[in-house]
Parts: structure tokens; sequence; C-alpha cells
């Protein structure tokens, strides 16, 4: 029978801590760069000229066919070296942040351009016609009366497809990045207590992750029913 | 760029580069075939207890699909690799097998299980979608309820969810590229090796993107087949 | 001030416009009836350029509306619409759907849009309402601020298509009353409607359509006392029964 020896725990709170604070920073910025992004590129994907739309439908498709973790690990191997040379910067400094944030924003807007799609669809014809027919461009159109609306529709989705994003944030594990779980990683690995630490790492992931889930369940029935 | 280097030799010998290539492919489909076939059976069954009366099974399900929804997949990954083997009876003799048995072991038994809990869900949707009068109408004519599943329910609720999984399939091809994270050598990690030894990292990523592309369109192209044999004449979204 | 002129328009295999002709000065009332499918809506969301047209010409204002070079959105600003299912902006409040046009598209600042705003809605009776927001509101009442704020642009003309036909009956008369103010007021419109009894005390001119031509055009008077065509005889006879 394994002993379990929960004792690695209390010390390397701090370091945990530190970690949880890299996964949700780049939740945070991958959400916020991914909606945009995202929204974008439903846009363009709905454009009426032929070089646009076929560029955003590419883009989604590629990053939709492809593993996150390839993503990642192109962008921890490749893109750091190719911005050093492009910005001169000096070997000793530490881009994996910043590939991660950039590699995950990139990824995720175009899961978020579907769900943004979506909702852009699901705005009656009527709307676009009426702003329109004020004498608005199509681009205003867009802006002031139908993704505002879009939005509204489709923030469940946004919500949810934001909890996968802060599981999928263990993934800058390939990085060596500590993120809250490489944190609990390395915490494990380097006490033997490995067993326990990646049961803690996976409890904690359940509860945060769970209490979201629930969270977004109560916002769905309650203000948007 | 010098595509060259796919011919050339690995330092032992055996194959070029590209075969390296190759096999890890080889991995990656095998892995996502064994935890789909796991998932899918799994999964029909975990999704039949979402519907079925007695509230014990329901919950069963229901809780299922929480845990294995709410944990990240490379954190259950690693549960299954580091975890398991010290807590389950006969664990000593699991670390005893080859390295590469081991990792593609809790490789599939962690996808498949992980895939189950979606496969679930969709299920649950293609047996709720049904209208009610088709449970009722099997129970009246006299078949029992687990007959009128097999009878009646899912035959239709089959057909119904083909769409959504095919995109349930590319994901398990596309998770498959986590279980690289402990040592298997599948095509992402394949792909990590060609870079560290051949140092042109641009080639290895465009070779390994352009394969797991070509498994993308290989399987769209397939499950449309799929999806055309399993329409239902007159039904919503059928074309006949 | 609008004129029509030979044209066509086709959705793929259907056509739905076959050769429509009209002149329509300044200041009249225009009712287009006829039965459903005969392309009336088509018609006049082809005037502000909602709709494209495949053949002939529409000029408003000596602007011609397919031409290559027409600024639409211009355009659009001067040619006010009402739909028929209101097709307010639910995001925004009253107050916000009658001055988002007036700052974007023409430029006016806020208070000034503001003032406007408040004129028309007093204009319409629901200047108490300005806070709200139209999913708060009645259909009749949605529909009058509709008609509010397609006016905050101060349009040359105005383009409803069948503005009463998603009202439930006690409020198409609201809606009726503020249109017959506004024609009193001289203004240019172009109704699609089946409210035959308006046609009749308020329209000049009746422009009967049916599969996509223009059967028949008559003072309204003229038009309801002896249609000259069967099948506007056929319809009269029909929409009037009630």
């Amino acid at each position: 029978m394994y002993e379990f020896d929960w004792s690695s725990i209390p010390g390397s709170l701090p370091f945990l801590w530190q970690g949880m604070m890299i996964s949700l920073g780049i939740t945070i910025v991958a959400v916020a760069a991914g909606i945009a992004w995202g929204t974008v590129l439903a846009v363009m994907r709905l454009s009426p000229s032929r070089p646009i739309s076929l560029f955003a439908t590419l883009y989604v498709s590629l990053f939709r066919s492809v593993p996150l973790v390839m993503v990642l690990l192109w962008f921890f191997l490749i893109v750091p070296s190719l911005l050093r040379d492009v910005l001169r910067l000096s070997h000793a400094t530490d881009l994996r942040l910043a590939s991660a944030m950039v590699g995950f924003s990139l990824f995720e807007a175009a899961y978020y351009s579907e769900i943004m799609r979506a909702g852009i669809q699901s705005v009656s014809k009527g709307q676009s016609s009426a702003a329109l027919a004020l004498g608005m461009t199509p681009l205003q159109a867009m802006w002031h009366v139908v993704l505002p609306q879009a939005f509204r529709n489709m923030v469940p989705l946004l919500l949810t497809q934001a909890i996968i994003l802060f599981q999928d944030t263990s993934l800058v594990y390939v990085s060596a990045l500590a993120d809250f779980f490489g944190a609990a990683y390395k915490v494990g690995d380097r006490d033997g207590r490995l067993v326990e630490m990646l049961l803690f790492a996976g409890a904690v992931y359940f509860v945060l992750c769970s209490a979201a889930s629930w969270g977004v369940r109560v916002l769905r029935r309650r203000v948007l029913a | 760029m010098d595509f060259g280097i796919f011919f050339s030799p690995v330092p032992t010998g055996e194959t070029t580069y590209l075969g390296w290539l190759l096999q890890g492919l080889r991995t990656t489909i095998a892995l996502s075939l064994a935890s789909w076939v796991l998932a899918l059976a799994l999964g029909t069954l975990l999704g039949i207890l979402r519907t079925v009366p007695n509230p014990g099974l329901r919950a069963f399900a229901g809780s299922y699909v929480e845990l294995f929804r709410n944990v990240p997949l490379l954190v259950q990954l690693f549960v299954w690799y580091f975890v398991v083997p010290e807590l389950a009876p006969g664990g000593h003799r699991f670390k005893q097998i080859d390295p590469f048995t081991q990792q593609f072991l809790a490789s599939a038994a962690c996808l498949g299980l992980f895939t189950a809990a979606r496969v679930c869900e969709q299920v649950r949707a293609g047996i709720e979608s049904l209208p009610r009068g088709q449970k009722n109408a099997g129970l009246a004519l006299g078949l029992t309820l687990p007959q009128t599943y097999r009878y009646v329910l899912l035959p239709m609720a089959a057909r119904l969810i083909v769409p959504p999984l095919t995109s349930e399939t590319l994901n398990v091809f596309k998770n498959s590229a986590v279980c690289s994270t402990i040592g298997l050598l599948e095509l992402t990690a394949q792909g990590r090796q060609l870079v560290d030894y051949t140092a042109h990292a641009y080639e290895s990523f465009l070779a390994v993107t352009a394969l797991y592309l070509l498994v993308n369109a290989t399987i769209q192209l397939l499950m449309r087949a799929v999806e055309s044999r399993a329409r239902v004449p007159g039904y919503l979204g059928s074309r006949k | 001030m609008i004129s029509l002129r030979n044209v066509h328009k086709s959705y793929g295999h259907v056509q739905v416009l076959n050769g429509c002709s009209a002149e329509i000065r300044k200041g009249e009332v225009i009712v287009v009836c006829g039965p459903s499918g005969s392309g009336k809506s088509t018609l006049i969301k082809c005037i502000n350029g909602l709709e494209p047209i495949d053949r002939g010409e529409i000029v408003v204002e000596g602007v011609s509306v397919g031409a290559r070079g027409t600024d639409l959105p211009k355009l659009r600003a001067r040619v006010g619409m009402v739909f028929q299912h209101f097709e307010l902006f639910p995001h925004m409040t009253v107050m916000d759907n009658l001055t988002l046009a007036q700052v974007k598209v023409l430029g006016r600042g806020a208070d000034q849009a503001r003032q406007k705003a408040g004129a028309l809605l007093d204009r319409v009776g629901l200047r108490e309402h300005a806070a709200k927001h139209p999913g708060q509101l009645s259909g009749g009442q949605q529909q009058r601020v509709a008609i509010a704020r397609a006016l905050a642009l101060d349009p040359v003309c105005m383009l409803f298509d069948e503005p009463t036909s998603a009202l439930d009956p006690e409020m198409i008369n609201e809606v009726l009353d503020v249109m017959t103010a506004l024609a009193r007021d001289g203004m240019t419109m172009v109704v699609v409607t089946h409210e035959m009894g308006f046609a009749r005390k308020v329209a000049n001119r009746v422009v009967f359509m049916d599969q996509g031509c223009i059967v028949e055009q008559a003072p309204s008077a003229e038009f309801f006392a002896a249609p000259k065509s069967e099948r506007a005889q056929q319809f009269l006879s029909k929409v009037l029964e009630h």
C-alpha cells in the first residue's frame, strides 16, 4: 500500500501560487486577444472580398487542424530565436512567457472566430438592413449594431472556451515554463512526492473549473434566459 | 531551406529522418484508433446512462463527465503514467513492461477515458433531441426499456450525432500529441527529435504540420462518406 | 423626385421584378399594393439600394442608385425607411436608437442629436419612453419610434415596407395616425401596405403590382372607384370584403 505524504505542499505554496499566476495570466491575455482577433477573423470570413475571406478561412482551418502542443512547440523552439534576430535582443531575455501568450492567442483566435461567426449569423438580417438603411457603412453597421448583439448572444460559449483555455495552459509544460502544473510537477519531482503533487494539482484544477462551469450555467439561466 | 534533410539517414542508421516521422505517424494513428474504440464503447454506455429513469445511474454518469471534463488532459495523462502504477494493484508489474508499451497503454487509457466523457455528452444530446413520443411509442408497443433503446432510440440517435462525432474524431488525433510529454514517440515527439538532431527547425515543423493536415483531410473525407450513408430520408438535415 | 425606369431583378431563376417603371413627385404619397409575391417589398428595397437591380435605372433626387460611383450610405441617409418588423436596435435605449445615425452618419454633435430626437419623440407621442429599451415597448410604440428614427436624419422621402403588418389590430391605428400626419406635412412617401383605408384617405396614387409587374397606376379615388385591370378588380374584391 502506497504511503501518502502530503508534507511537500505547505512549503511549496508560494511557488505554486506563482505558477497559478502565470496560468491565469496566460489565460486572460489569450482570451482577450483571442476574442479580439477571432472577431476580426469572423468578420473577414463574411467579407465580400474573396482574398480576405479566403485568408481568414485558411487561417481558421489551419489552426483548428493541428494540435495545440505542436503550435506551442513551434512558438517555443522557433519564434524566440526569430524574434531575437529581428529585434536584436540579448540571448538572456526570457521570451518563453511572451511566446506562450502569442502562441495561445493566435491558436485560440481560430476557435473564438467560429463562435463569433455563429454569433454574427444569429443576429437577424433585418438589423443590418435597418442600420444600412440609416446610411451606415457596412463596417459601421457591424460595429454598432451586429457585433454587440452577436457578442451578447455568445457569452456562455465564449466563457466555456475560456475555461478550456485555462486547462490548456498546462501545456506550456513543453517549454519548461513554470505554470501551476509545471510548478506542481517540479516540486513533486524534487521531493520525490510526484504522486501527491499530481493528485493535488488535479484536485485544484477540478475545483476551479467545476466552479467556473457552474458559474457559467447560473449566468446562462439567470441573465440570459 | 533544405528539404533533402528528410532523406538523410539517422545517426543510428536504420532509417531516414522521414522514416522517423512516419514511425511517429504510425504511433499517432494506432494510439488514436485504440483510444477512439474505447471512447466510443464507454461513451455510448455512459450517454445512455445519462438518459435512463434511474437517478443513481444518471448521477454516476454525470459525475464521470464532470470529473473528466474539469481536469486538464495533461494532468490526467501524468496521473495515468505516474500515479496509477503506484496506487493500483499490479502496478509494480506494469512498471516492468518496456517503456514504449507503458507509455502507449497509459496514453490510450487516458485519451480513451477523456474522450468517452465527450462522446457521452454527444450521445446524450442525440437521444434527448429525439421527440419524446418515440420512447413512448416503443414502450406502448410492449417493448421493454432496453429494447426501446436498442431498436428505436439508439439507431436514430447514432445517425444524428455523426457530424459532432466527426469533430470528436479529429480531436482525438489532435489530443494524441499531448502524449508526447511522457515520452511516447508519436508524430509531435518525432518532430521535436528531428529539430534536436538536424537543427533544421522550419523544415521539421512544416513536415509535421503537413502530416497533421493530411490526417485531418482524410478523416473529414471518410466521415463525410459515413455521414451520407447515415442520413435518414426526410429527417431534418438530410438532403434526400 | 424618384424615378424608376424599366427595373428588372431576379433571384436565381425567379424573375421578381419585370420591367417596372414609375415616377414619384415631391410631396406625393404613393401606396403600393398587390398579392403576396408580387414584388412590392423587393421594389421598395431597390429604391434605397438594399437590393441591387439587374437592369434598368432608379434615380433618387438626381442620384442613380445602381451606378458604380454612387455613395450609397450618403444616399440612404436622405431616404428614410421603416421596416415591417420595426428593427429597432435592442441593445440600445430609444434615445440612443434615434441619435446613433445622427452622430455617426451625419456627424451631428451629441447634444444637437438628442434635442432633435426629443422633438421627434414628442411628435410621435413617446417622449416619456426615451430611456427605455425597445423590448419594453409595445409593437405600436416600437414602430412609432422606428418612424422617428428614420425622420431624425431629415430625409427627403420615406419608404414604408408593410409598416403595420406585424402589429396587433388595436395598435395599427396609432401608427397610421403618425403616417397620416406625416403626409399632411408634405412628406414624399412610398408605402407598401394592405391597409386600404389609409390608401383611400391619404394616398395620392395607388400602384398595383402582380407577379413582378406594375399592372396599374391611378389616382387613388379612381383606382378604388373603378379599377381598370381584371387582376386589380379581383384583388380589390378580395381585400375589401372585410
